[in-house]
């Protein structure tokens, strides 16, 4: 019987995981709600040769300073050490397992682990085990016990332009090749090393599979149509200059322009333009200048955080998986430490569109958690994926679906699949 | 920009004029409340005077004097842009929201300005679903007298939770 049991199993996971013949262009729903595909995943992405963000530079700003943070479901701290050098290390006891650290943000000059006050340097290697040498000669560690062989198990740390990044892997990629050219040059746009301000957090728990996060901003095809707001007040639509670029190792950016509200063809197709809609407050739509490209970028960096630059808001949206079906969205939001205060005002009003309850942002909730909810038990069905093609090249417009393909084409690689 | 107005915690006298003025409140409370459960969002920008300041923000940005909020509206047209935008422009699936609101205190009084504050519960119904709690907090208020009534000089829904769940549609 339980031999039986078990030859169906397999047998249905196999069934299962049949990627259509039609390759790139179809996204079986199974790779949205199959826990052993989920596992996978966290280990070949999030804890395999990948970088993952982790910090701004600007939220742990003196010697002590810290943070928790996530890499797939693994916490992990990211603290300033000496001589301003950061590190990240899994917030986990090496002696029993514990959490070292449990506030979310604050300053310490070491860490004790509550539970038997193992203390670690902010390097996180083990500077003290209490009663080491026993009591009254009783007891104690073995005197092999080396301490240095027993510190919190450290990451790859990479700062770039005072954006952190970790990586599990003890040898990965150089930090810009892991990025590729389109993507390092891009960040280095928004992150020239001038330093940053944080200005707050937004924190969303979505109901839906973390990859649909990154598919989301790899489909600048459902922004021109969804999202009123953004159509109506020309901060981004069809007609305007775009481009659509596939990167190295399931990266990608979206380009396009604000060009204010204004009626055309294009938009008058658009069912969701709204010609007579008007603000009172038209600051909230009206960005001042600030690139001399007069871009305005989305990247997404796989596997963990989406970057955004629209309008005058700068964001970073930490994807952290909680399962096949949820995960949590960290919005960091920030500008320049040199901003003068109307920029930062602007900065602070062009959040409006992001975040839970953002113009625009919103409604990638809402659509994603609808899409969870659509492909509940329909493992067997699959995503068309075909606007702007088949193919996987960069297209110099956004009625496409390229990055997807692309993403995916990564993805099968990866995963084996 | 704005800075948000620091509440005024200060010893107040439990004599029957605060108790009274406190019982006026619960009531200005209720009915905003009800006003929002009721989906009547286009008199929510009627409790606020011109120049005010409307937030719903996390704790977490809050107690760090972030000024990033949930919803941020600095001014009374922002407050009418939050409504336009919810009727004209945004796309979400309906469901029905209901607030509780308990504990309103008046906590200090200076040149006029009332400061206030009080807990509100939001629990969430969506149509094929039972009802969540959806945010849990504290109202920070600080409310003026114009023309005859009480008005919010600032209002901000400071919210407990770690995450927001799934989107924030209405106000607070």
């Amino acid at each position: 019987m339980e031999h039986a049991m078990a030859a169906q199993t397999a047998f249905s996971n196999e069934g299962e995981r049949h990627w259509p013949i039609e390759g790139w262009t179809r996204v079986p729903y199974w790779v949205y709600t199959d826990p052993d595909i989920y596992e996978r995943e966290l280990e070949t992405f999030f804890y395999g040769p990948t970088w993952n963000y982790v910090a701004l530079e600007c939220e742990i700003p003196e010697r002590g300073s810290y943070k928790r943070s996530w890499i797939g479901e693994r916490q992990v701290v990211v603290v300033r050490g000496e001589n301003d050098a950061i590190h990240v290390w899994e917030n986990r006891c090496a002696h029993r397992g514990a959490r070292v650290c449990w506030k979310n943000k604050g300053k310490e000059d070491s860490f004790t682990c509550p539970y038997h006050q193992w203390n670690y340097a902010l390097d996180g290697r083990l500077q003290g085990v209490p009663l080491k040498r026993g009591v009254l000669k009783k007891g104690g560690m073995p005197s092999d016990f080396d301490n240095a062989q027993h510190g919190l198990r450290s990451l790859s740390v990479h700062v770039e332009g005072g954006s952190i990044w970790a990586s599990f892997s003890e040898n990965p990629l150089p930090f810009a090749e892991y990025c590729g050219e389109d993507v390092i040059t891009n960040l280095r746009r928004q992150f020239p090393g001038k330093k940053l301000r944080l200005l707050g957090y937004n924190r969303q728990r979505i109901p839906g599979n973390w990859k649909l996060y990154f598919e989301n901003l790899k489909d600048p095809y459902h922004a021109t149509l969804l999202h009123s707001f953004l159509i109506t007040f020309g901060l981004w639509r069809a007609d305007t200059q775009s481009e659509s670029i596939p990167g190295e190792a399931g990266h990608s950016i979206m380009v396009s322009r604000n060009v204010g509200k204004k009626k055309t063809e294009a938009a008058a197709e658009i069912a969701r333009f709204k010609e007579s809609l008007e603000l009172e407050d038209s600051d909230t739509v009206t960005p001042r200048p600030e690139f001399s490209d007069g871009k305005v970028v989305a990247i997404t960096h796989f596997p963990s955080v989406v970057v955004h630059q629209q309008a005058n808001t700068f964001g970073m949206r930490h994807v952290i998986p909680k399962g096949t079906d949820s995960f949590e969205l960290a919005w960091t939001f920030f500008g320049y430490e040199d901003d003068d205060e109307e920029m930062t005002r602007l900065r602070v009003r062009h959040a409006n569109l992001y975040g839970p309850a953002g113009f625009v942002a919103m409604e990638d909730g809402e659509v994603l958690a609808e899409s969870q909810l659509g492909v509940h038990h329909y493992g067997h069905r699959a995503a068309v994926i075909e606007m702007g093609g088949r193919e996987v090249e960069r297209q110099d417009h956004m009625v496409t679906e390229v990055l997807i393909r692309a993403f995916y084409k990564h993805y099968r690689s990866m995963m084996k699949l | 920009m704005k800075d948000r107005i620091v509440p005024i915690v200060q010893s107040v006298p439990r004599s029957a004029e605060i108790i009274s003025m406190e019982n006026g409140l619960r009531s200005l409370y209720e009915e905003i409340a009800d006003i929002l459960d009721q989906d009547e969002v286009e008199k929510f920008p009627s409790y606020f005077i011109d120049d005010c300041m409307y937030q719903v923000v996390s704790r977490e940005n809050y107690s760090e004097a972030l000024p990033q909020a949930a919803i941020y509206c600095d001014g009374i047209h922002m407050v009418r842009d939050r409504v336009t935008a919810l009727r004209e422009t945004q796309v979400f699936v309906p469901r029905i929201w209901r607030h509780f609101i308990s504990g309103v205190r008046i906590t200090g009084i200076s040149d006029g300005d009332i400061h206030a504050r009080a807990n509100f519960l939001v629990t969430e119904a969506m149509s094929d679903a039972d009802p969540t709690v959806f945010l849990v907090g504290q109202y920070l208020d600080v409310l003026v007298h114009e023309g005859g009534s009480l008005k919010f000089k600032q209002r901000l829904a400071v919210f407990d939770n770690h995450h927001v769940r799934r989107s924030l549609i209405f106000p607070v």
